[in-house]
Parts: structure tokens; C-alpha cells; sequence
């Protein structure tokens, strides 16, 4: 059977590796190189990287971190973030992305995916579906980081995304990013029960219990994984962010998270395997 | 002693900057280019690939890459092909019509099937991390060297290498009920289904084991650099 893909998303603003919670009051954590190789060596499965601000200016500017990266981590790499032409989208690829995560453009225009999917190949192309919970109990598709409403209902959006060519989904629940309340079971449930192709359950874990239980209540293919990851690894990790921009009160505070039970990657597959769910053994290395 | 110059076919498709990446790091000296002169002059040859078969094959026509390809293969140059670049090597496929392959090695390409287990249904594409099985009779091959049977190995399809001559098998890899040939060896043509620069360490240990071959064909003799690279 197919493995369950276990992937650190790294949010990332200018030069640093920041978390939010519902994607807003981000705080600076270090760079991201540091966590990206530091997760390679502990079994990541893959990796995302969003650039956070790149959709309210217009410009992904991920490019140089990407070629770094792709220098000396030799897993699958999803950059989103601002990626409005095929020119955007051709970029990052050429900079050595393996995939993009599209979500405000293609919500303005879902041509994009089908234009995208016929160039670069429908298994590049990863959209990436921020939603909102309602109080009637369905859940709307949010743009620009959970900031602005489109009227889209999130289900449908997945059905229609598969239909024009996407060859992932990215299910974030907005109102849980950050929360560690547990991932939104029932939303995620839904849009992996719609489409055939691949779903990766995001946002809200605060304990590797809860990302077991999204795989086995909501049958998707990838868990996505921050703050829980993060705040174990800013432990075992020399202080590397870039302090000339961003929040770096919660680093140099020295406090945890109380409601983020944080672990390794080792430890976490470690969990998934004792809960019956088929994880890529980790080779931890140097 | 120099190392040895492998040409990664550009025929405008895929991500040919992490096969440059993975070959660099395991101590090849890659270029990518869809020149058919190259071929004659490189010591080894990546043909890699994302996209659908029928389109691959018409821009290797248009780039008149065909034939120089299959003649390469037949004067013993080595050749790997990856994913697509895999399914390339074998006779034919059904993606989108009925297209003819390279012809290097017998088989056929097609479709992974629906498949219902568990009252849940099996993702086509396949994407992630699936358990590579060692076909017997040739676990001993120094592709494999260093790698155990059943690592895991990343992959990204929906169609696979079929009806391939078990003598012709490196490993299988079974898909929910269904079994396909996941890496294919036949003289001095190999292909993996799975993506070996997207597999960690382990993908990078068949580059480097590709490497030493190459650098005991191009170096009569010398067994130096056998340790080049650091994966």
C-alpha cells in the first residue's frame, strides 16, 4: 500500500521561517534552510514552502531559497505564494521546485489550472484550498492568506479543481492553522471523498494523536505539518533567523507553545506506525 | 582523474535541474542538452521526463533524437531513464492513444487500474513514497548495491511498465493488488519508474552506483573514484 506522506510546510516571510495562527500574527522562527535540512535528515517525505506575503504584493520571492535548497535536499519540493501567469509558475520550477500550490489565482481564474496542468503536467500543480468554517455548517474557499471571502464553497471548489486538471489538493482549514485544536476532520473528510486525486489534510494538529486521526477519520494521502514540527526543531536548532525584519520576541522569550505538544518527525512516524498507518521508515542521517 | 560527463537529454520536459543536482552531488560531470552530436562524446546518458508518452515521443522525433538514442543504447553507451524517461525504453504505450516507444526493451506501458480496498479507493496518480521488491535473480546487480529490498522510493504516475521479460526485472512494486515493474535493467540500459533525485538518501546511492559504472567503462582499468560523491 501506498505510504502516508508526512510534509513540513514551512511558511516563510522575506528571509525567515515564521508561524501564525489562523495565518496572521506570524512569528519569526529561524530560516528556513536550517529547518529544511534539518528535516531532510529526519525523514521528511517532502517539503512546502509558502512564501506568506507573496500573494498581498503580487511576487513570489522564494527563488534563491528554493536553488538553495534544491542543492542538497533530494525530496519533492511544493512552493506556493503568489503565483498569478504560467511566467510565475515556470520560475519557480525552473529555480528547482518539483511542484506549486496555486489558490488566489486560480480562484480568480480556474483557466490557470487547466492551462498549468497541459504545461508543466498535471502532477505539478497542487491547489491549495484555505477555508472557513460557516455557521450553516459548510465551509467557504478564502484568498490572500484567509483574508479575503469568495463566495466558493470549499467541497465544490476541490470537485471542480480535479475536473480542470489539478493533480493535488492542499485542504488548509484556516480557522484551525496554528490552534493545535486538531485538524478540521470533517472538511478534510469531505474534499478527499470528492476527488480521486491525492489530498494533504493542513492546519491545526497539536499533537501527532491528532494527525493520526485525520488520516484514519478523513482518509487523506499527506498530512502537512508546521507548529508542531517547528516547535521541537527550534529546540535542537542554533539560532538562524535573520532578527532585521519580523517578530522575534517569542525567540529571544525563550517560552513554549502550551497548546502544541511538539515533536521530532522520527517520533511522530513512530506514533502513525503504532496506529496501523504506513509511514516511509525514516533514515535519520548526518 | 576526470569525472565522468553524463548528457541529460533536454527535450523539454521535466525537472531536469534536480537529475543535474543529484548527479553533480555523486561525482558526475552532468549537462543538460538536447543535442544528438552530444551523445557520441558523453560517457552515460539520463533521459528523463514528466508529461504524456505520445508528447514526449514527438519531441524527441522533432529534435531528432530517435534514432541517434536507440543506436547510443545499442553501441553499449549507458542509459538511464527516469519516470517517464523509464517508460520511454519499451515498446509502446496506451497513454492517450496507442504510441510506439523507443523499442529498447520489450514491454508495454499502461494505465495503473481502479482499484477499491477497503471500501476506500486508490489514488491515481500514485504520488509518494512505495516499497521497491527485488526481483531474485537479479538482487545482486551493482545498481542495487547498498539499497535494501524493500526501501521505499518516491513516485509520481498513472501509467506503468508491463508484460517486461522477468530477466529484464530489477524490482517490482505492487500498488494497492497490482504488481508493475519498477526498475528495469538490460545490458547497459537501466530505468526506474520512481524518481531516485526525489528518494533521499537512498535514491542518491543508485546515482552513485550508476557512477561507479560508468567510471570503470570510461577509465579502462582504474577503479579510482569510486568514492566520489557523498551520498
Amino acid at each position: 500500500m501506498p505510504t502516508v506522506r508526512v510534509i513540513p510546510r514551512l511558511d516563510i516571510k522575506g528571509p525567515n521561517l515564521v508561524k501564525g495562527i489562523h495565518l496572521e500574527g506570524l512569528r519569526v522562527l529561524g530560516t528556513p534552510e536550517a529547518f529544511a535540512r534539518y528535516y531532510y535528515e529526519n525523514g521528511a517525505d517532502e517539503l512546502i514552502y509558502q512564501d506568506v506575503v507573496a500573494s498581498l504584493y503580487e511576487r513570489n520571492s522564494l527563488h534563491e531559497v528554493i536553488s538553495q535548497t534544491v542543492r542538497n535536499i533530494f525530496i519533492p519540493l511544493t512552493v506556493g505564494g503568489g503565483l498569478r501567469t504560467l511566467d510565475d509558475i515556470s520560475a519557480v520550477l525552473a529555480a528547482g521546485a518539483d511542484k506549486v500550490a496555486i489558490n488566489t489565482a486560480a480562484l480568480r481564474d480556474p483557466g490557470l489550472i487547466s492551462q498549468a496542468a497541459l504545461r508543466f503536467g498535471a502532477s505539478t500543480i497542487v491547489v491549495a484550498i484555505e477555508s472557513i468554517r460557516q455557521d450553516d455548517g459548510t465551509w467557504l474557499a478564502y484568498t490572500d492568506n484567509g483574508r479575503e471571502h469568495t463566495g466558493m464553497d470549499s467541497i465544490e471548489w476541490a470537485r471542480q479543481a480535479e475536473q480542470l486538471g489539478a493533480g493535488e489538493i492542499l485542504a488548509t482549514s484556516v480557522d484551525r492553522d496554528g490552534t493545535g485544536d486538531g485538524y478540521d476532520l470533517e472538511m478534510t473528510r469531505q474534499i478527499a471523498d470528492v476527488v480521486s486525486i491525492p489530498v494533504i489534510a493542513h492546519g491545526g494538529p497539536g499533537n501527532a494523536t491528532h494527525v493520526s486521526d485525520v488520516i484514519s477519520e478523513s482518509r487523506v494521502d499527506a498530512v502537512a505539518v508546521a507548529s508542531l514540527l517547528h516547535y521541537d526543531a527550534v529546540q535542537h536548532l542554533q539560532p538562524s533567523h535573520d532578527t532585521s525584519e519580523g517578530n522575534t520576541e517569542f525567540l529571544r522569550s525563550g517560552r513554549g507553545v502550551s497548546r502544541i505538544e511538539s515533536t521530532g518527525l522520527p517520533q511522530l512516524k513512530q506514533v502513525l506506525g503504532e496506529a496501523g498507518v504506513e509511514v516511509r521508515s525514516c533514515e535519520v542521517s548526518a | 582523474m576526470s569525472r565522468p560527463r553524463v548528457q541529460i537529454v533536454d527535450y523539454r520536459l521535466g525537472n531536469l535541474f534536480s537529475i543535474q543536482q543529484a548527479c553533480e552531488h555523486c561525482g558526475l560531470d552532468a549537462f543538460v542538452s538536447g543535442s544528438a552530436e552530444d551523445l557520441d562524446t558523453v560517457d552515460g546518458i539520463v533521459l528523463p521526463g514528466v508529461g504524456a508518452y505520445g508528447n514526449a515521443m514527438d519531441h524527441l522525433r522533432d529534435l531528432r533524437l530517435v534514432e541517434p538514442l536507440q543506436s547510443a543504447a545499442a553501441d553499449g553507451k549507458p542509459l538511464l531513464g527516469i519516470c517517464l524517461g523509464m517508460q520511454l525504453l519499451f515498446d509502446s504505450s496506451e497513454e492517450f492513444g496507442d504510441h510506439a516507444g523507443l523499442g529498447l526493451i520489450s514491454g508495454r506501458i499502461r494505465r495503473i487500474p481502479d482499484q477499491t480496498i477497503d471500501g476506500r479507493t486508490l489514488r491515481v496518480p500514485n504520488v509518494g513514497w512505495n516499497r521497491i521488491s527485488f526481483v531474485p535473480h537479479n538482487a545482486a546487480n551493482p545498481f542495487l548495491e547498498g539499497i535494501s529490498d524493500g526501501q521505499h522510493m518516491y513516485f509520481v504516475h498513472s501509467y506503468c511498465a508491463v508484460d517486461v521479460p522477468e530477466d529484464d526485472q530489477l524490482t517490482t512494486t505492487q500498488y494497492g493488488q497490482f504488481q508493475y515493474c519498477s526498475a528495469v535493467r538490460r545490458g547497459n540500459i537501466l530505468g526506474c519508474q520512481f524518481h531516485p533525485e526525489k528518494s533521499a538518501q537512498k535514491g542518491l546511492r543508485l546515482y552513485q552506483n550508476w557512477a561507479k559504472s560508468l567510471t570503470s567503462a570510461s577509465n579502462v582499468g582504474a577503479q579510482q573514484g569510486q568514492s566520489s560523491g557523498s551520498c
